[in-house]
Protein backbone atom coordinates (compact mmCIF):
# COMPACT_ATOMS: atom_id res chain seq x y z
CA UNK A 1 0.00 0.00 0.00
CA UNK A 2 0.92 3.79 -0.60
CA UNK A 3 -0.54 6.80 0.12
CA UNK A 4 -1.37 9.35 -2.34
CA UNK A 5 -0.61 13.48 -2.21
CA UNK A 6 -4.28 13.70 -2.39
CA UNK A 7 -4.88 11.17 0.68
CA UNK A 8 -1.82 13.08 2.85
CA UNK A 9 -3.83 16.22 2.08
CA UNK A 10 -7.52 14.56 2.81
CA UNK A 11 -5.73 13.24 6.25
CA UNK A 12 -3.74 16.74 6.75
CA UNK A 13 -6.81 18.38 6.52
CA UNK A 14 -8.72 16.02 8.84
CA UNK A 15 -6.56 16.45 11.53
CA UNK A 16 -6.37 20.36 11.26
CA UNK A 17 -2.94 20.79 10.48
CA UNK A 18 -2.04 22.87 7.59
CA UNK A 19 0.50 21.50 5.14
CA UNK A 20 2.36 23.48 2.20
CA UNK A 21 2.47 21.21 -1.27
CA UNK A 22 6.55 20.75 -0.36
CA UNK A 23 5.51 19.43 2.71
CA UNK A 24 3.17 17.07 1.56
CA UNK A 25 5.67 15.26 -0.33
CA UNK A 26 8.19 15.09 2.18
CA UNK A 27 5.62 13.57 4.25
CA UNK A 28 4.09 11.62 1.92
CA UNK A 29 7.79 9.81 1.74
CA UNK A 30 7.79 9.18 5.45
CA UNK A 31 4.34 8.00 5.65
CA UNK A 32 4.70 5.66 3.01
CA UNK A 33 8.27 4.35 4.33
CA UNK A 34 6.25 4.30 7.96
CA UNK A 35 3.76 1.71 6.37
CA UNK A 36 5.72 -0.45 5.39
CA UNK A 37 6.99 -1.47 8.49
CA UNK A 38 3.13 -1.55 9.50
CA UNK A 39 2.32 -3.73 6.10
CA UNK A 40 4.08 -6.28 8.36
CA UNK A 41 0.85 -7.06 10.35
CA UNK A 42 -1.09 -8.18 7.00
CA UNK A 43 0.59 -11.19 6.87
CA UNK A 44 -0.61 -12.37 9.79
CA UNK A 45 -3.90 -14.65 10.16
CA UNK A 46 -5.46 -13.18 13.27
CA UNK A 47 -9.38 -14.86 12.86
CA UNK A 48 -11.27 -15.15 16.12
CA UNK A 49 -8.44 -13.55 17.97
CA UNK A 50 -10.33 -10.55 20.25
CA UNK A 51 -8.79 -7.29 19.74
CA UNK A 52 -6.94 -5.92 22.67
CA UNK A 53 -7.76 -2.31 23.52
CA UNK A 54 -6.09 -2.51 26.80
CA UNK A 55 -3.05 -3.99 29.10
CA UNK A 56 -5.76 -4.61 31.81
CA UNK A 57 -9.15 -6.16 31.99
CA UNK A 58 -11.05 -3.68 33.76
CA UNK A 59 -14.21 -2.25 33.56
CA UNK A 60 -14.81 1.89 33.98
CA UNK A 61 -15.56 2.63 37.69
CA UNK A 62 -18.45 4.53 38.38
CA UNK A 63 -18.93 7.24 41.86
CA UNK A 64 -21.23 9.14 42.97
CA UNK A 65 -22.93 11.77 40.98
CA UNK A 66 -21.42 14.82 43.91
CA UNK A 67 -19.53 17.99 43.35
CA UNK A 68 -15.79 16.93 43.94
CA UNK A 69 -14.06 19.94 42.21
CA UNK A 70 -13.49 22.87 43.55
CA UNK A 71 -14.40 25.97 41.13
CA UNK A 72 -10.88 26.99 39.57
CA UNK A 73 -12.31 28.47 36.46
CA UNK A 74 -9.86 31.65 36.71
CA UNK A 75 -6.70 29.59 37.11
CA UNK A 76 -7.61 27.39 34.30
CA UNK A 77 -8.67 30.50 32.40
CA UNK A 78 -5.04 32.25 32.88
CA UNK A 79 -3.82 29.91 30.52
CA UNK A 80 -5.76 30.39 27.66
CA UNK A 81 -4.59 32.15 24.47
CA UNK A 82 -7.88 35.07 25.00
CA UNK A 83 -11.01 35.15 27.17
CA UNK A 84 -12.80 37.51 27.94
CA UNK A 85 -16.04 37.86 30.48
CA UNK A 86 -15.19 34.53 31.58
CA UNK A 87 -15.39 32.95 27.94
CA UNK A 88 -12.61 31.64 25.88
CA UNK A 89 -12.72 33.74 22.75
CA UNK A 90 -12.54 32.31 18.87
CA UNK A 91 -13.55 33.25 15.45
CA UNK A 92 -16.89 33.60 14.72
CA UNK A 93 -17.78 30.27 13.75
CA UNK A 94 -21.57 30.76 13.09
CA UNK A 95 -21.45 33.28 9.77
CA UNK B 1 28.39 13.92 48.10
CA UNK B 2 27.21 13.86 44.98
CA UNK B 3 27.59 10.32 43.84
CA UNK B 4 26.17 9.23 47.11
CA UNK B 5 22.61 6.95 47.10
CA UNK B 6 19.38 7.49 47.73
CA UNK B 7 19.90 6.25 50.90
CA UNK B 8 22.91 7.61 52.01
CA UNK B 9 21.44 11.02 51.33
CA UNK B 10 18.77 10.77 53.06
CA UNK B 11 20.94 9.47 55.90
CA UNK B 12 23.23 12.89 55.75
CA UNK B 13 20.28 14.29 56.07
CA UNK B 14 18.71 13.02 58.95
CA UNK B 15 21.77 13.02 60.85
CA UNK B 16 22.37 16.79 60.30
CA UNK B 17 25.29 16.64 58.27
CA UNK B 18 23.80 18.60 55.75
CA UNK B 19 20.31 20.35 54.93
CA UNK B 20 18.12 19.83 52.12
CA UNK B 21 19.13 23.79 50.85
CA UNK B 22 23.03 22.66 50.81
CA UNK B 23 22.25 19.35 49.07
CA UNK B 24 19.84 21.34 46.48
CA UNK B 25 22.06 24.53 45.75
CA UNK B 26 25.00 21.54 45.35
CA UNK B 27 22.90 20.16 42.49
CA UNK B 28 21.59 23.83 41.50
CA UNK B 29 25.00 24.68 40.56
CA UNK B 30 26.26 21.70 38.66
CA UNK B 31 23.40 22.30 37.06
CA UNK B 32 24.15 25.84 36.22
CA UNK B 33 27.65 24.86 35.14
CA UNK B 34 27.22 21.31 33.24
CA UNK B 35 23.47 22.17 31.81
CA UNK B 36 24.77 24.77 28.77
CA UNK B 37 26.58 21.84 27.32
CA UNK B 38 24.13 19.03 28.06
CA UNK B 39 20.70 20.52 27.74
CA UNK B 40 18.98 18.46 30.42
CA UNK B 41 16.88 20.87 32.02
CA UNK B 42 14.37 23.10 29.99
CA UNK B 43 13.18 24.86 33.07
CA UNK B 44 15.44 25.39 36.59
CA UNK B 45 13.87 27.91 38.83
CA UNK B 46 16.56 28.34 41.84
CA UNK B 47 13.74 29.91 44.12
CA UNK B 48 11.34 27.88 43.72
CA UNK B 49 13.46 24.67 44.46
CA UNK B 50 14.84 26.37 47.37
CA UNK B 51 12.09 27.22 49.05
CA UNK B 52 11.26 23.42 49.18
CA UNK B 53 14.14 22.66 50.31
CA UNK B 54 13.32 25.59 53.17
CA UNK B 55 10.60 23.71 53.96
CA UNK B 56 11.80 20.18 53.89
CA UNK B 57 14.84 21.40 56.29
CA UNK B 58 11.72 22.48 58.44
CA UNK B 59 10.08 18.70 58.60
CA UNK B 60 13.34 17.21 58.90
CA UNK B 61 13.99 19.18 61.91
CA UNK B 62 9.90 19.05 63.56
CA UNK B 63 10.39 14.97 62.37
CA UNK B 64 10.64 12.87 66.21
CA UNK B 65 10.92 9.34 67.38
CA UNK B 66 6.95 9.29 67.01
CA UNK B 67 6.45 11.52 63.76
CA UNK B 68 9.36 10.89 61.38
CA UNK B 69 9.99 13.00 58.31
CA UNK B 70 9.33 10.68 54.83
CA UNK B 71 12.30 8.82 53.80
CA UNK B 72 13.45 11.32 51.59
CA UNK B 73 12.05 14.47 52.59
CA UNK B 74 14.87 16.99 51.38
CA UNK B 75 16.40 15.00 48.69
CA UNK B 76 16.63 16.61 45.45
CA UNK B 77 15.42 15.25 42.18
CA UNK B 78 14.13 16.20 38.30
CA UNK B 79 10.58 16.57 36.74
CA UNK B 80 10.56 14.56 33.49
CA UNK B 81 8.38 17.96 31.63
CA UNK B 82 5.66 15.57 30.81
CA UNK B 83 4.34 16.36 34.74
CA UNK B 84 2.12 19.20 35.21
CA UNK B 85 3.90 20.92 38.28
CA UNK B 86 1.74 24.30 39.40
CA UNK B 87 3.40 27.29 38.58
CA UNK B 88 6.56 25.74 36.82
CA UNK B 89 6.15 25.90 32.96
CA UNK B 90 5.13 22.35 31.57
CA UNK B 91 5.99 21.96 27.91
CA UNK B 92 6.11 18.56 27.24
CA UNK B 93 9.54 19.36 24.74
CA UNK B 94 7.10 20.93 22.22
CA UNK B 95 6.38 24.46 20.96
CA UNK B 96 2.84 24.14 21.48
CA UNK B 97 3.50 24.49 25.65
CA UNK B 98 5.88 26.80 25.31
CA UNK B 99 4.42 29.07 28.27
CA UNK B 100 2.05 27.02 29.60
CA UNK B 101 2.10 27.84 33.42
CA UNK B 102 0.89 24.40 35.16
CA UNK B 103 -2.57 25.65 37.17
CA UNK B 104 -2.48 22.18 38.80
CA UNK B 105 -0.06 19.40 39.95
CA UNK B 106 0.04 15.92 38.23
CA UNK B 107 -0.70 13.17 40.96
CA UNK B 108 3.03 11.65 40.75
CA UNK B 109 4.34 15.60 41.62
CA UNK B 110 1.76 15.83 44.60
CA UNK B 111 2.92 12.28 45.75
CA UNK B 112 6.72 13.43 45.68
CA UNK B 113 6.91 16.84 46.49
CA UNK B 114 3.98 17.78 48.67
CA UNK B 115 3.59 13.89 50.34
CA UNK B 116 7.09 12.68 50.70
CA UNK B 117 8.96 16.12 51.03
CA UNK B 118 11.29 15.59 47.81
CA UNK B 119 12.54 18.76 46.67
CA UNK B 120 12.37 19.71 42.68
CA UNK B 121 15.27 20.76 40.89
CA UNK B 122 13.54 21.52 37.60
CA UNK B 123 12.00 20.21 34.37
CA UNK B 124 13.49 17.77 32.22
CA UNK B 125 14.23 17.43 28.20
CA UNK B 126 12.50 15.40 26.74
CA UNK B 127 11.35 14.20 22.62
CA UNK B 128 7.93 16.43 21.79
CA UNK B 129 5.41 14.66 23.87
CA UNK B 130 8.05 12.10 24.15
CA UNK B 131 7.60 10.88 20.53
CA UNK B 132 11.35 9.90 19.76
CA UNK B 133 14.26 7.95 20.89
CA UNK B 134 17.07 10.09 20.70
CA UNK B 135 15.77 13.45 22.28
CA UNK B 136 16.21 15.19 19.21
CA UNK B 137 12.69 16.11 18.27
CA UNK B 138 12.57 18.42 21.59
CA UNK B 139 11.80 22.11 20.43
CA UNK B 140 14.04 22.90 23.14
CA UNK B 141 17.19 21.57 21.42
CA UNK B 142 18.52 17.97 21.87
CA UNK B 143 20.06 16.38 25.07
CA UNK B 144 23.93 15.37 24.78
CA UNK B 145 25.05 11.88 26.08
CA UNK B 146 27.29 12.39 29.40
CA UNK B 147 29.31 9.80 28.07
CA UNK B 148 30.20 11.52 24.91
CA UNK B 149 27.87 14.67 24.33
CA UNK B 150 28.21 13.77 20.42
CA UNK B 151 25.84 11.48 21.03
CA UNK B 152 22.08 11.22 21.95
CA UNK B 153 20.84 10.12 25.44
CA UNK B 154 17.96 8.25 24.32
CA UNK B 155 14.67 9.29 24.74
CA UNK B 156 12.29 10.12 25.59
CA UNK B 157 13.36 10.74 28.83
CA UNK B 158 16.40 11.68 27.30
CA UNK B 159 17.15 14.86 29.54
CA UNK B 160 16.15 12.82 33.08
CA UNK B 161 18.73 10.36 32.08
CA UNK B 162 21.60 12.86 31.31
CA UNK B 163 20.63 14.97 34.17
CA UNK B 164 21.59 11.34 36.61
CA UNK B 165 23.90 10.27 34.47
CA UNK B 166 25.86 13.88 34.74
CA UNK B 167 24.80 13.91 38.78
CA UNK B 168 22.66 17.09 38.18
CA UNK B 169 20.44 15.25 39.85
CA UNK B 170 20.44 12.20 42.11
CA UNK B 171 17.44 10.50 40.50
CA UNK B 172 14.40 11.56 38.22
CA UNK B 173 11.40 10.30 37.15
CA UNK B 174 10.44 9.25 33.11
CA UNK B 175 7.70 7.98 31.72
CA UNK B 176 7.59 5.11 29.12
CA UNK B 177 5.40 4.71 26.70
CA UNK B 178 7.18 2.70 24.04
CA UNK B 179 10.90 2.21 25.91
CA UNK B 180 11.38 5.83 27.21
CA UNK B 181 12.74 4.90 30.45
CA UNK B 182 14.71 2.04 29.79
CA UNK B 183 16.07 2.66 26.00
CA UNK B 184 17.68 6.22 27.69
CA UNK B 185 18.68 4.60 30.64
CA UNK B 186 20.45 1.71 29.15
CA UNK B 187 22.22 4.60 26.74
CA UNK B 188 23.12 6.37 29.94
CA UNK B 189 24.18 3.79 32.22
CA UNK B 190 21.34 4.15 34.80
CA UNK B 191 18.93 1.97 36.47
CA UNK B 192 15.17 2.21 35.13
CA UNK B 193 11.83 1.08 35.81
CA UNK B 194 8.35 1.28 33.61
CA UNK B 195 6.10 -0.43 36.39
CA UNK B 196 2.85 -2.21 35.78
CA UNK B 197 0.12 -0.28 33.60
CA UNK B 198 -1.67 1.25 36.03
CA UNK B 199 0.34 1.32 39.26
CA UNK B 200 1.37 4.87 38.96
CA UNK B 201 -0.94 7.51 38.59
CA UNK B 202 -1.24 9.23 34.97
CA UNK B 203 -3.63 12.10 36.13
CA UNK B 204 -1.42 15.24 34.91
CA UNK B 205 0.79 13.13 33.23
CA UNK B 206 0.66 15.33 29.13
CA UNK B 207 -1.07 11.77 27.71
CA UNK B 208 0.45 10.48 24.14
CA UNK B 209 -0.73 6.67 24.19
CA UNK B 210 -2.98 6.58 26.74
CA UNK B 211 -3.28 2.53 27.15
CA UNK B 212 0.37 2.48 26.84
CA UNK B 213 1.83 5.67 29.06
CA UNK B 214 3.51 4.69 32.65
CA UNK B 215 5.63 6.85 34.61
CA UNK B 216 8.36 5.43 36.89
CA UNK B 217 12.06 6.12 38.19
CA UNK B 218 15.42 6.61 36.52
CA UNK B 219 18.53 6.77 38.84
CA UNK B 220 21.47 5.10 39.64
CA UNK B 221 20.83 1.64 41.09
CA UNK B 222 17.71 -0.52 41.81
CA UNK B 223 17.59 0.46 45.85
CA UNK B 224 17.13 4.31 44.68
CA UNK B 225 14.53 2.98 41.78
CA UNK B 226 12.68 1.45 44.77
CA UNK B 227 12.84 4.43 47.62
CA UNK B 228 11.38 6.86 44.47
CA UNK B 229 8.90 4.01 43.19
CA UNK B 230 7.76 3.88 46.86
CA UNK B 231 6.72 7.64 46.57
CA UNK B 232 4.81 7.46 43.24
CA UNK B 233 2.52 4.62 43.36
CA UNK B 234 -1.30 4.25 44.64
CA UNK B 235 -4.13 4.63 43.35
CA UNK B 236 -5.85 7.37 42.12
CA UNK B 237 -9.63 7.87 41.29
CA UNK B 238 -8.53 10.78 39.17
CA UNK B 239 -6.60 8.34 36.81
CA UNK B 240 -9.99 5.88 35.44
CA UNK B 241 -7.37 3.20 34.59
CA UNK B 242 -5.45 3.14 38.19
CA UNK B 243 -5.81 -0.36 39.63
CA UNK B 244 -6.77 -0.31 43.46
CA UNK B 245 -4.53 -2.70 44.69
CA UNK B 246 -2.93 -2.76 48.21
CA UNK B 247 0.16 -0.58 48.16
CA UNK B 248 3.77 -2.68 48.75
CA UNK B 249 7.14 -1.99 50.01
CA UNK B 250 9.53 -2.15 47.42
CA UNK B 251 12.46 -1.59 49.10
CA UNK B 252 11.19 -4.62 51.95
CA UNK B 253 12.45 -7.92 49.31
CA UNK B 254 15.62 -6.16 47.73
CA UNK B 255 18.08 -8.56 49.53
CA UNK B 256 16.09 -11.88 48.53
CA UNK B 257 18.71 -14.34 47.35
CA UNK B 258 18.11 -15.34 43.73
CA UNK B 259 18.76 -19.15 44.16
CA UNK B 260 16.32 -21.04 42.31
CA UNK B 261 15.26 -17.95 39.89
CA UNK B 262 14.62 -19.14 36.73
CA UNK B 263 15.36 -16.69 33.41
CA UNK B 264 13.77 -16.79 30.40
CA UNK B 265 15.69 -15.71 27.54
CA UNK B 266 13.74 -15.29 24.29
CA UNK B 267 14.81 -16.56 21.74
CA UNK B 268 14.20 -13.71 19.43
CA UNK B 269 16.21 -11.26 21.63
CA UNK B 270 18.91 -13.24 20.73
CA UNK B 271 19.09 -13.67 17.37
CA UNK B 272 20.43 -11.25 14.57
CA UNK B 273 19.62 -7.26 14.70
CA UNK B 274 21.61 -6.36 17.53
CA UNK B 275 24.64 -5.40 17.98
CA UNK B 276 27.69 -8.47 18.91
CA UNK B 277 29.80 -6.28 21.90
CA UNK B 278 26.14 -5.76 23.18
CA UNK B 279 25.08 -9.20 23.14
CA UNK B 280 28.03 -10.71 24.72
CA UNK B 281 27.45 -7.69 27.82
CA UNK B 282 23.88 -9.25 28.24
CA UNK B 283 25.44 -12.78 27.73
CA UNK B 284 27.81 -12.02 30.28
CA UNK B 285 25.24 -10.34 32.68
CA UNK B 286 23.42 -14.00 32.70
CA UNK B 287 26.39 -15.97 33.30
CA UNK B 288 27.17 -13.50 36.79
CA UNK B 289 23.24 -14.50 37.11
CA UNK B 290 23.68 -17.94 37.10
CA UNK B 291 26.61 -17.59 39.98
CA UNK B 292 24.21 -15.91 41.82
CA UNK B 293 22.47 -19.28 41.51
CA UNK B 294 19.69 -18.71 39.01
CA UNK B 295 19.15 -20.99 35.88
CA UNK B 296 18.05 -19.99 32.48
CA UNK B 297 15.87 -21.19 29.80
CA UNK B 298 14.86 -20.87 26.59
CA UNK B 299 11.40 -19.19 26.01
CA UNK B 300 9.82 -17.77 23.07
CA UNK B 301 7.84 -14.51 22.20
CA UNK B 302 6.76 -15.51 18.44
CA UNK B 303 5.08 -12.58 17.63
CA UNK B 304 7.55 -9.80 19.12
CA UNK B 305 8.58 -8.99 15.33
CA UNK B 306 5.30 -7.72 15.08
CA UNK B 307 5.17 -5.44 18.24
CA UNK B 308 7.00 -2.04 16.50
CA UNK B 309 4.14 -2.63 13.28
CA UNK B 310 1.39 -2.96 15.56
CA UNK B 311 2.95 0.17 18.25
CA UNK B 312 2.89 1.92 14.95
CA UNK B 313 -1.10 1.74 14.85
CA UNK B 314 -1.88 2.01 18.21
CA UNK B 315 0.56 4.66 19.85
CA UNK B 316 -0.65 7.14 16.81
CA UNK B 317 -3.99 6.60 17.12
CA UNK B 318 -4.58 7.19 20.53
CA UNK B 319 -2.04 10.33 20.16
CA UNK B 320 -4.53 11.50 17.60
CA UNK B 321 -7.13 11.50 19.47
CA UNK B 322 -5.15 13.15 22.67
CA UNK B 323 -3.61 15.92 20.81
CA UNK B 324 -6.89 16.77 19.41
CA UNK B 325 -7.06 18.70 22.62
CA UNK B 326 -4.57 21.58 21.39
CA UNK B 327 -6.34 23.60 19.29
CA UNK B 328 -5.42 26.95 20.52
CA UNK B 329 -8.43 27.40 22.64
CA UNK B 330 -8.26 26.88 26.21
CA UNK B 331 -4.00 26.23 26.86
CA UNK B 332 -1.44 26.70 24.38
CA UNK B 333 -0.05 28.18 21.45
CA UNK B 334 -2.52 30.10 19.03
CA UNK B 335 -0.98 30.91 15.65
CA UNK B 336 -0.68 35.16 15.71
CA UNK B 337 -2.61 35.26 12.13
CA UNK B 338 -5.80 33.27 11.00
CA UNK B 339 -8.82 33.53 9.26
CA UNK B 340 -11.97 31.66 10.44
CA UNK B 341 -12.17 28.93 13.41
CA UNK B 342 -10.92 26.03 10.82
CA UNK B 343 -7.93 28.52 9.71
CA UNK B 344 -7.01 29.04 13.09
CA UNK B 345 -7.05 25.34 14.59
CA UNK B 346 -5.36 24.54 11.21
CA UNK B 347 -2.26 26.92 11.55
CA UNK B 348 -2.21 26.56 15.31
CA UNK B 349 -1.20 22.70 15.03
CA UNK B 350 0.95 23.44 11.81
CA UNK B 351 3.19 25.80 13.45
CA UNK B 352 2.96 24.35 17.57
CA UNK B 353 3.68 20.79 17.17
CA UNK B 354 6.65 19.19 15.44
CA UNK B 355 7.31 17.52 12.09
CA UNK B 356 7.46 14.14 14.31
CA UNK B 357 4.93 14.42 16.33
CA UNK B 358 3.21 15.59 13.22
CA UNK B 359 3.53 12.71 11.52
CA UNK B 360 2.06 10.28 13.98
CA UNK B 361 -1.15 12.48 14.15
CA UNK B 362 -1.86 11.77 10.69
CA UNK B 363 -0.47 7.93 10.70
CA UNK B 364 -3.30 7.90 13.73
CA UNK B 365 -6.04 10.05 11.96
CA UNK B 366 -5.28 7.45 9.00
CA UNK B 367 -5.57 4.39 10.74
CA UNK B 368 -8.84 5.39 12.43
CA UNK B 369 -10.01 6.50 9.32
CA UNK B 370 -13.41 5.08 7.59
CA UNK B 371 -12.25 2.09 5.53
CA UNK B 372 -9.02 1.56 7.28
CA UNK B 373 -9.68 0.82 10.25
CA UNK B 374 -10.39 -2.71 10.97
CA UNK B 375 -7.34 -3.15 8.82
CA UNK B 376 -5.13 -1.44 10.47
CA UNK B 377 -6.24 -0.19 14.11
CA UNK B 378 -8.28 -3.37 14.97
CA UNK B 379 -5.52 -5.78 13.30
CA UNK B 380 -2.72 -4.27 15.31
CA UNK B 381 -5.15 -4.67 18.36
CA UNK B 382 -5.52 -8.24 17.92
CA UNK B 383 -1.86 -8.72 17.61
CA UNK B 384 -1.39 -7.37 20.75
CA UNK B 385 -3.14 -9.58 22.06
CA UNK B 386 -1.17 -12.24 20.22
CA UNK B 387 1.85 -10.71 21.99
CA UNK B 388 0.36 -10.16 25.16
CA UNK B 389 -0.77 -13.86 24.92
CA UNK B 390 3.08 -14.75 24.24
CA UNK B 391 4.27 -13.75 27.41
CA UNK B 392 1.68 -15.22 29.54
CA UNK B 393 2.88 -18.70 27.89
CA UNK B 394 6.75 -17.34 28.44
CA UNK B 395 6.50 -17.01 32.23
CA UNK B 396 4.80 -20.42 32.51
CA UNK B 397 8.20 -22.23 32.35
CA UNK B 398 10.64 -18.55 33.93
CA UNK B 399 10.14 -15.68 36.25
CA UNK B 400 11.60 -13.53 34.59
CA UNK B 401 12.59 -12.47 30.92
CA UNK B 402 15.88 -11.01 30.33
CA UNK B 403 17.53 -9.52 26.99
CA UNK B 404 19.63 -6.71 25.71
CA UNK B 405 17.02 -2.95 26.31
CA UNK B 406 18.71 -1.43 23.05
CA UNK B 407 20.65 -2.78 19.94
CA UNK B 408 23.10 -0.77 19.81
CA UNK B 409 24.89 1.54 22.33
CA UNK B 410 24.25 5.43 22.10
CA UNK B 411 24.46 6.39 18.30
CA UNK B 412 25.51 10.03 16.99
CA UNK B 413 23.12 12.97 17.05
CA UNK B 414 22.02 13.18 13.71
CA UNK B 415 22.14 9.63 12.48
CA UNK B 416 19.12 8.61 12.68
CA UNK B 417 17.20 11.87 12.86
CA UNK B 418 16.65 11.57 8.86
CA UNK B 419 14.67 7.90 8.87
CA UNK B 420 12.06 7.74 10.97
CA UNK B 421 11.64 4.08 10.35
CA UNK B 422 15.51 3.14 11.57
CA UNK B 423 14.63 5.32 14.66
CA UNK B 424 11.28 3.30 15.14
CA UNK B 425 13.62 -0.13 15.76
CA UNK B 426 15.68 1.13 18.22
CA UNK B 427 12.94 0.14 20.64
CA UNK B 428 12.66 -3.19 19.14
CA UNK B 429 13.11 -5.00 22.36
CA UNK B 430 11.11 -2.60 24.83
CA UNK B 431 7.64 -1.67 23.04
CA UNK B 432 6.22 -5.28 23.46
CA UNK B 433 6.60 -4.72 27.21
CA UNK B 434 4.01 -1.76 27.07
CA UNK B 435 1.77 -3.76 24.25
CA UNK B 436 1.35 -6.46 27.05
CA UNK B 437 1.32 -4.43 30.15
CA UNK B 438 4.32 -6.19 31.70
CA UNK B 439 6.51 -4.56 33.79
CA UNK B 440 10.11 -3.68 32.65
CA UNK B 441 13.54 -2.85 33.45
CA UNK B 442 16.88 -1.64 32.26
CA UNK B 443 19.98 -2.31 34.63
CA UNK B 444 23.52 -1.08 33.23
CA UNK B 445 25.67 -4.54 32.60
CA UNK B 446 28.90 -2.70 30.62
CA UNK B 447 30.40 -0.79 28.68
CA UNK B 448 31.28 -1.34 24.34
CA UNK B 449 33.56 1.75 23.32
CA UNK B 450 32.96 3.51 26.39
CA UNK B 451 29.59 3.23 26.28
CA UNK B 452 27.11 1.61 28.44
CA UNK B 453 25.24 -1.10 27.72
CA UNK B 454 21.71 -1.95 29.42
CA UNK B 455 20.49 -5.67 30.33
CA UNK B 456 16.46 -5.51 30.02
CA UNK B 457 14.86 -7.75 32.98
CA UNK B 458 10.89 -8.17 32.07
CA UNK B 459 8.32 -9.73 34.75
CA UNK B 460 4.53 -10.54 35.27
CA UNK B 461 2.24 -8.26 35.98
CA UNK B 462 3.10 -6.48 39.41
CA UNK B 463 6.45 -8.30 39.91
CA UNK B 464 8.01 -4.74 40.28
CA UNK B 465 9.27 -5.85 43.51
CA UNK B 466 11.07 -9.12 41.90
CA UNK B 467 12.32 -7.22 39.46
CA UNK B 468 14.21 -4.46 41.69
CA UNK B 469 15.12 -7.98 43.95
CA UNK B 470 16.79 -9.06 40.97
CA UNK B 471 18.39 -6.10 39.78
CA UNK B 472 19.76 -5.51 43.07
CA UNK B 473 21.34 -8.28 43.81
CA UNK B 474 23.13 -8.18 40.24
CA UNK B 475 24.29 -4.52 41.58
CA UNK B 476 25.64 -6.19 44.89
CA UNK B 477 27.89 -8.10 43.10
CA UNK B 478 29.09 -6.07 39.89
CA UNK B 479 30.07 -2.13 40.06
CA UNK B 480 28.73 -1.01 36.39
CA UNK B 481 26.02 1.01 37.75
CA UNK B 482 28.73 2.96 39.69
CA UNK B 483 30.77 3.90 36.86
CA UNK B 484 30.13 7.94 35.78
CA UNK B 485 31.13 9.21 32.73
CA UNK B 486 33.92 12.47 33.13
CA UNK B 487 32.33 15.03 34.28
CA UNK B 488 30.76 13.53 37.30
CA UNK B 489 33.93 11.79 38.35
Amino acid sequence: MSLTLEQVKRIAHLARIEISDDEALTTQGHLNGIFQLIEQMQAVDTAGVEPMAHAQDVYQRLRDDAVTEADRRCAYQSVAPETEAGLYLVPKVIE
Amino acid sequence: MINKSLKELAQALAAKQISSVELSTLFLDRIERLNPTLNAFVTVDREKSLAMARDADARIAAASGAKPAGPLTGIPIAQKDIFCAEGWTTTCGSKMLANFVSPYDATVIEKMHRDAGLVSLGKTNMDEFAMGSSNETSFFGPVRNPWDTSRVPGGSSGGSAAAVAARLAPAATGTDTGGSIRQPAALCNLTGLKPTYGVVSRYGMIAFASSLDQGGPMAASAEDCALLLNTMVGFDERDSTSLDRPVEDYVRGLEKPLNGLRIGLPKEFFGEGCDAEVMAAVRAAIAEYEKLGASTVEVSLPNSHLSVPAYYVIAPAEASSNLSRFDGVRYGYRAPDYGNLDDMYAKTRAQGFGAEVKRRILIGAYVLSHGYYDAYYLQAQRIRRLIANDFVEAFKSCDVIMGPTSPSTAFKLGEKAADPVQMYLSDIYTIAVNLAGLPGMSVPCGFVGGLPVGLQLIGNYFAEGQLLNVAHRYQQATDWHLRRPASAA
